[in-house]
């Protein structure tokens, strides 16, 4: 026999299952729907906007990939992406050794001018930025925009690496030290190894952003064939404003990288992108 | 064994202190310098140029605060100024409550650990991770007054009379855009809420429930107050984020914010002041540098109260 608390709990159940799978359906239609109508063509997008699309033909897909700067935007995404996390992870990695492993005077200062970091918002400074990089030869160069990520991404990345590298216990390195390893060779294969996860979250938590920014590259790149993924599309859409499906099609492409990678890596993605907002 | 003389020893000493000094200053100095060369140097140069005039990318005269007083007190442009700065408090308050009161409801209820919580948490964080350009072309067709998915999904319902030009009128443009943004970012704070509950002792929980707390006096007397330094930070990260608005609304309706400048915004506009646009004027450095160190410091001093007062209500776990 059910008490009136169960059942009345079970009702419960049911009710949250509701608000839930309600709440990811709009989270998940919109997303199927720019799937879907990228195999549309015009005329269909037009006449049978819910349906299924009549074929799943490439021909949209296509248009892009042949006709369309969408691929080499890719690249050029993929590149600055790839170089800004290599930079601020090996950077991040060498600053938060010496403010973690080391005790020296003047390191709360260092410390200080890492984290004052954090809040300091670069784009209000783009003035400034535009024309110290104008100056440095960095406008329309993706140099530019790997070294701007890469500094941006510095106290974030400092912040994360140092609580892990704290947490590293001392026998580990003196052991080594003993055996007479130089200190490089100390912190290269002894201790960045066993923070490898932390590299994974700081990794993740700085990539996404940097794969995703529009900001930066509209204002310091020009010429097509650096343009980034986000700041090409801009491009893509005026030229196509009236082709429909290789609109959702150049959409669908352009979403397909880290859609894939995130269905595959849910965790760590999450775990990643929260990092800087959970003590 | 030859004994050590207290000067071999002294020697010996400061080598090595010299030796781990290099090793120290060779980590800190690249990513210190490079701190130093793409942050702090344009941000202190931004302060620096605000007093300057400017002509073009040629710095002029110094000329104090002029420029403040041209962007706070000349009605052409202090118009502008406030409007768009009435559309990020908008933009502030209305994101705080739907998309982050949203958030807080489903992150009580995945805290219950229903059946597919896990599948809902990738769910609800999918379009988090997708570039706000994707996420704003994206509404933009949906939300087109024709064949959009919007007005489509209205007209079969029936409710013809409600398929607007969505992005067209000045009284639903924006409250779209602001709709969109708690799409787009509703499973950020969600799952940093539904992190902060995890982190309560479950027996708090169980030993309410055993005294036969109600849920809803379990969550307000018990979650919300012991998950205090969630809402701290999001409040203030949402704060931030308002205020530094621009991509939707670029996206969406372009750099005038418009219809009528109804989605204008801080950022669109130091946008248009800094770099020029088609309708507005020519580039002005001095009053574009001018509207920065304003938003800054109206950012950071806001940020600094919220911080202040929300901390004050966080209670330290024992």
């Amino acid at each position: 026999m059910q008490t009136a608390k169960q059942k009345n709990s079970s009702l419960d159940r049911v009710l949250i299952q509701i608000f839930l799978i309600g709440n990811a359906i709009i989270m998940l239609y919109p997303i199927l729907m720019m799937a879907l109508s990228g195999f549309k063509t015009n005329a269909e997008i037009f006449t049978r906007p819910f349906g299924m699309p009549s074929s799943f033909n490439l021909d949209n897909f296509k248009v892009i990939w042949t006709q369309t700067d969408v691929p080499r935007y890719l690249i050029n995404s993929a590149i600055v992406t790839g170089f800004s996390v290599l930079f601020l992870l090996v950077m991040g990695t060498m600053a938060a050794y010496a403010l973690s492993r080391y005790r020296w005077r003047g390191s709360i200062m260092v410390s200080l001018f890492f984290l004052s970091g954090l809040m300091l918002p670069l784009r209000l400074a783009i003035i400034p930025l535009f024309i110290q990089l104008k100056a440095m030869g960095l406008t329309d160069n993706p140099l530019g925009l790997i070294a701007i990520y890469t500094a941006m991404s510095l106290p974030a990345t400092v912040f994360i690496l140092t609580g892990f590298l704290r947490s590293l216990p001392a026998e580990l390195e003196d052991s080594a030290r003993i055996d007479g390893a130089s200190e490089l060779r100390i912190m290269v294969q002894i201790m960045t190894p066993l923070i490898s996860p932390a590299l994974v979250i700081a990794g993740i938590y700085n990539a996404v952003p940097i794969w995703n920014d529009f900001f930066f590259p509209l204002i310091f790149i020009q010429s097509p064939e650096w343009k980034t993924l986000a700041q090409g599309l801009t491009q893509f859409f005026g030229e196509y404003s009236i082709n429909y499906g290789v609109l959702y099609a150049g959409l669908t492409l352009a979403a397909l990288p880290i859609v894939v990678i995130f269905i595959a890596q849910s965790r760590r993605f999450i775990a990643g992108m929260t990092a800087g907002a959970i003590k | 064994m030859t004994a050590m003389t207290d000067a071999d020893f002294r020697r010996a000493i400061r080598a090595r202190t010299l030796r781990r000094n290099l090793w120290l200053a060779f980590l800190l100095l690249p990513p210190m310098a490079v701190m130093f060369i793409f942050i702090f140097l344009p941000m202190g140069s931004a302060v620096l140029y605000s007093v300057y005039e400017w002509d073009g990318l040629v710095r002029g005269d110094f000329v104090g605060l002029e420029n403040f007083r041209e962007v706070l007190f000349e009605p052409q442009k202090s118009k502008f100024l406030f409007n768009a700065f009435k559309n990020n408090v908008i933009v502030f308050v209305s994101v705080m409550v739907v998309q982050n009161g949203l958030a807080l409801v489903l992150a009580m209820l995945l805290a219950r650990e229903p059946k597919g919580y896990r599948f809902y948490q990738v769910v609800f964080f999918l379009p988090v991770i997708l570039s706000t350009v994707i996420i704003g072309f994206q509404w933009k067709l949906f939300l087109n007054p024709v064949f959009g998915l919007v007005n489509n999904l209205l007209r079969a319902a029936g409710l013809d009379s409600w398929a607007l030009p969505w992005l067209g009128l000045p009284e639903t443009a924006l409250p779209s855009m602001i709709l969109v943004n708690a799409w787009h970012w509703v499973g950020f704070p969600t799952l940093v809420f539904l992190a902060a509950i995890h982190r309560i002792p479950k027996d708090y929980i169980e030993a309410a429930r055993l005294d036969g707390a109600s849920e809803w006096r379990i969550a307000r007397d018990i979650i919300w107050p012991l998950m205090a330094p969630a809402v701290t930070i999001i409040v203030v990260l949402t704060f931030i984020g308002a205020f530094n608005w621009f991509e939707i609304p670029y996206v969406m309706n372009g750099l005038e914010g418009a219809p009528g400048y109804s989605t204008d915004m801080l950022g669109l506009l130091f946008y248009r002041t800094a770099f020029g646009s088609i309708s507005a004027t020519d580039s002005d450095f001095g009053a574009g540098s001018a509207l920065a160190v304003l938003i800054f410091l109206f950012i950071f001093t806001v940020s600094l109260i919220f911080t202040r007062l929300l901390t004050a209500r966080e209670i330290e776990l024992a």
